[in-house]
């Protein structure tokens, strides 16, 4: 049906029950433009992930920086073990500024200290599940997700 | 000069150098802001005796001034693009010292709940506030960070691991490229080694309200800052009739906002544009035409094809009077026609601006010059993709801030990861789009029937996110992955259907190729939405691209 210059189709589930035809381009998983998530192609952490909030940016951001790579390069068997002392630097730095780093709630997975200091490692594919930013702060709307192509 | 005596049980203990035993008071006084002088008075403890006054100059370490000499990375203007420049920097470039220049007294905040969640919230401090409750209960504040992450003007040259400060109430008026150095409109002036200019604009203005006089025009809003939009909810609860000129985005959002509270509030909100329909100048006629009738229903009294001859102030009410003669009378008009990008530093430091799209004109790394980039509305930048363009929405602001705040520090990168925008025309009806959404092109819309599954309300509480453009940063890019060639039976002919336009995606056509999408009440599928637009290929059936949005599922 034509409207004009502007087509119109009406489609049932079963009208897209069978997969599509249209073909997508391979993505290049080392092209230098793309946004890569959390974890570059080289490994190294990319600090500027949106998925980290403000996380590397803010007051703390020194120490979180250093707990997170302390933890990412850990070969340790229980992963990130020696690294509680920079956990611990940054959990201090951030009772300084509650206001950006306001006490989680039990549900809430967060970075702060304790027991289970280390953050989920995310894997290569999977988008943002980096610690739930405890930080109370607007998550700038809509950029990306951080998932690799 | 001020004296400070200081009682006798404090006196200081001093042994001079024949070790006999003197006690000292002190009267402390300042001779001025550079010196402090402390007069003593010694006494031979043992000998009870008076021995003299001893008179200490020393300098004092003078203050900081307010404004820093010098600012590693400067940013003029304060609002998403110089924040998210700010944050990328930070990130990048551990220990930076980043100032924001910005001549609003607020702190960088996100401009869309200006015009959409704040007039949702049933908190009635919210206009001092400025935070919002959604449907799950989050709540949010339009600042982008409360003023504990910022660092003081006054100490950004000195304080450890660096920061960002932002100097408000100040305004830019001069730059100096050759010097790098700019001046603001006090005559202070800051060097810097990396400038980023985002100045976003000011809101455009009928030429006939600006002739119109001053009766017309202070009952005239420019919708743009937190100011404006306190302004108009006090009018909205004060006064009896607004009518908002412009039928885009800004202008439907609050037309949408204010008919849901007309009923309470006994408004009468009318909206007037040229266009035949809401959105005409991005949506294609039919789904304009649809999303009108829906700004009807939330109370809104749309005049289409209305173009505004002049305005007057006449027995009490603004009489807006169009030139086919309607006439509206109102207490109040906001006019939401547009944004004038600002570049009012084009001429001191020799920048290009653009003709065609207006802003300064940069390159596909969104630099102008050396060491200056431009992001954010005020930025006409060349897309590789798309061709030279100059968007005026909140996520590019954000894209295009990360990108100079990388491109600052080193990277070097186009802009190549393609912005959305969105819109709600209150909770229950919205989009998101992508790429070149112009109603200009040809458009193919492939549409099913809307489940109440689908409504903007029913996602955030879903994803447990807030605002509802978030969730797009959490999704998992599964959709892409499930991308499978393969052959098809041709799909049967679509049954005799309804004209509902209740849920669906609309590709826009520049000579065969997709240049962008609407993804009409259908949410979370942005990722392949920015794929299809990156390839840039021909695709003979669109149809067979829709399938890949799984418009059926949720």
């Amino acid at each position: 049906r034509f409207y004009c210059k502007d087509r119109i189709i009406f489609v049932t589930k079963e009208d897209h029950e069978a997969p599509s035809n249209a073909e997508l381009v391979e993505d290049d998983p080392n092209d230098p433009y793309e946004d890569h998530g959390l974890i570059l192609p080289s490994g190294e952490i990319n600090w500027n992930c949106p998925c980290l909030g403000g996380m590397a940016s803010g007051p703390c951001g020194q120490q979180f920086k250093e707990a997170f790579s302390c933890f990412h390069y850990s070969t340790e068997e229980v992963k990130g073990s020696e690294c509680i002392e920079h956990f611990r630097g940054m959990q201090e730095c951030m009772q300084k500024y509650p206001e950006l780093y306001p006490q989680e709630d039990e549900n809430e997975s967060g970075p702060s200290g304790g027991d289970d200091t280390a953050p989920a490692e995310p894997s290569n594919t999977d988008a943002a599940s980096v610690p739930d930013s405890s930080v109370d702060e607007v998550t700038v709307a809509g950029t990306e997700n951080a998932a690799t192509s | 000069v001020s004296c400070q005596l200081v009682p006798v049980h404090l006196w200081n203990v001093v042994e001079l150098n024949d070790h006999t035993s003197f006690k000292r008071s002190h009267l402390i006084c300042c001779v001025d802001e550079s010196v402090k002088c402390v007069i003593s008075v010694v006494i031979n403890v043992d000998a009870k005796k008076f021995v003299g006054i001893l008179l200490t100059m020393s300098p004092v370490e003078p203050a900081l001034p307010e404004v820093p000499e010098h600012a590693p990375y400067l940013l003029i203007g304060g609002g998403t693009a110089s924040f998210a420049a700010a944050r990328s920097i930070r990130a990048r470039d551990p220990g930076a010292r980043v100032l924001i220049v910005t001549d609003e007294a607020d702190l960088p905040y996100m401009r869309p709940p200006l015009s959409k969640e704040l007039w949702f919230s049933d908190d009635p401090s919210v206009t001092e506030t400025l935070r919002f409750k959604q449907w799950n209960g989050k709540e949010r504040s339009i600042y982008f960070q409360p003023p504990s992450f910022y660092v003081s003007p006054r100490e950004l040259q000195t304080v450890e691991n660096g920061g960002v400060a932002v100097l408000m109430d100040r305004k830019v008026t001069h730059m100096d490229v050759r010097g790098s150095k700019v001046k603001l409109s006090d005559g202070t002036e800051i060097s810097y080694d990396k400038c980023l200019i985002a100045t976003g604009g000011v809101p455009r203005n009928l030429q006939v309200i600006e002739r119109a006089g001053e009766e017309v025009k202070k009952r005239t809003t420019l919708f743009r800052k937190i100011e404006d939009f306190r302004a108009l909810e006090k009018v909205s609860r004060e006064l009896k009739s607004i009518t908002i000129i412009g039928g885009g985005f800004l202008g439907s959002e609050l037309a949408c906002a204010l008919g849901r509270r007309s009923a309470d509030l006994g408004l009468e909100v009318v909206q007037m544009f040229p266009e035949k329909g809401n959105m005409g100048k991005v949506l294609p006629e039919y789904l304009s035409n649809w999303t009108t009738e829906k700004v009807k229903k939330e109370g809104v009294t749309v005049l289409t094809d209305a173009v505004v001859k002049n305005v007057s102030y006449k027995d009490g009410k603004v009489q807006i009077r169009m030139k086919d003669g309607r006439v509206v009378k109102t207490d109040h008009v906001v006019a939401a026609v547009g944004l004038e990008p600002n570049v009012e530093l084009a001429r001191s430091a020799g920048l290009e601006v653009d003709s065609d799209f207006g802003g300064y004109r940069v390159n596909a790394e969104l630099q102008a010059r050396a060491n200056i980039w431009v992001a954010g509305d005020a930025a006409c930048f060349y897309d590789i993709k798309l061709g030279r363009r100059r968007v005026e929405h909140h996520d590019h602001a954000v894209v295009s801030g990360r990108l100079a705040g990388e491109n600052m520090t080193g990277a070097d990168k186009p802009y190549w990861h393609q912005s959305m925008f969105w819109s709600d025309l209150g909770p229950d009806v919205g989009y998101e789009a992508i790429g070149i959404v112009d109603s200009n092109l040809p458009t193919v819309g492939v549409f099913t029937k809307a489940t109440a599954k689908d409504t903007p309300r029913a996602v955030t509480e879903l994803s447990g996110t807030g605002i509802r453009s978030e969730s797009e940063t959490e999704a998992v890019a599964g959709a892409v992955a499930g991308a499978v060639a393969g052959a098809a039976g041709a799909p049967a002919p679509p049954p005799q259907q309804k004209e509902d336009y209740g849920k669906g995606v609309i590709f826009y056509l520049r000579d065969k190729v997709v240049v962008g999408i609407v993804l009409w009440n259908v949410f979370n599928r942005m990722p392949i939405a920015r794929k299809i637009i990156k390839d840039g290929e021909e695709h003979a059936d669109l149809n067979e691209v829709a399938k890949l949005f799984n418009i059926h599922d949720d």
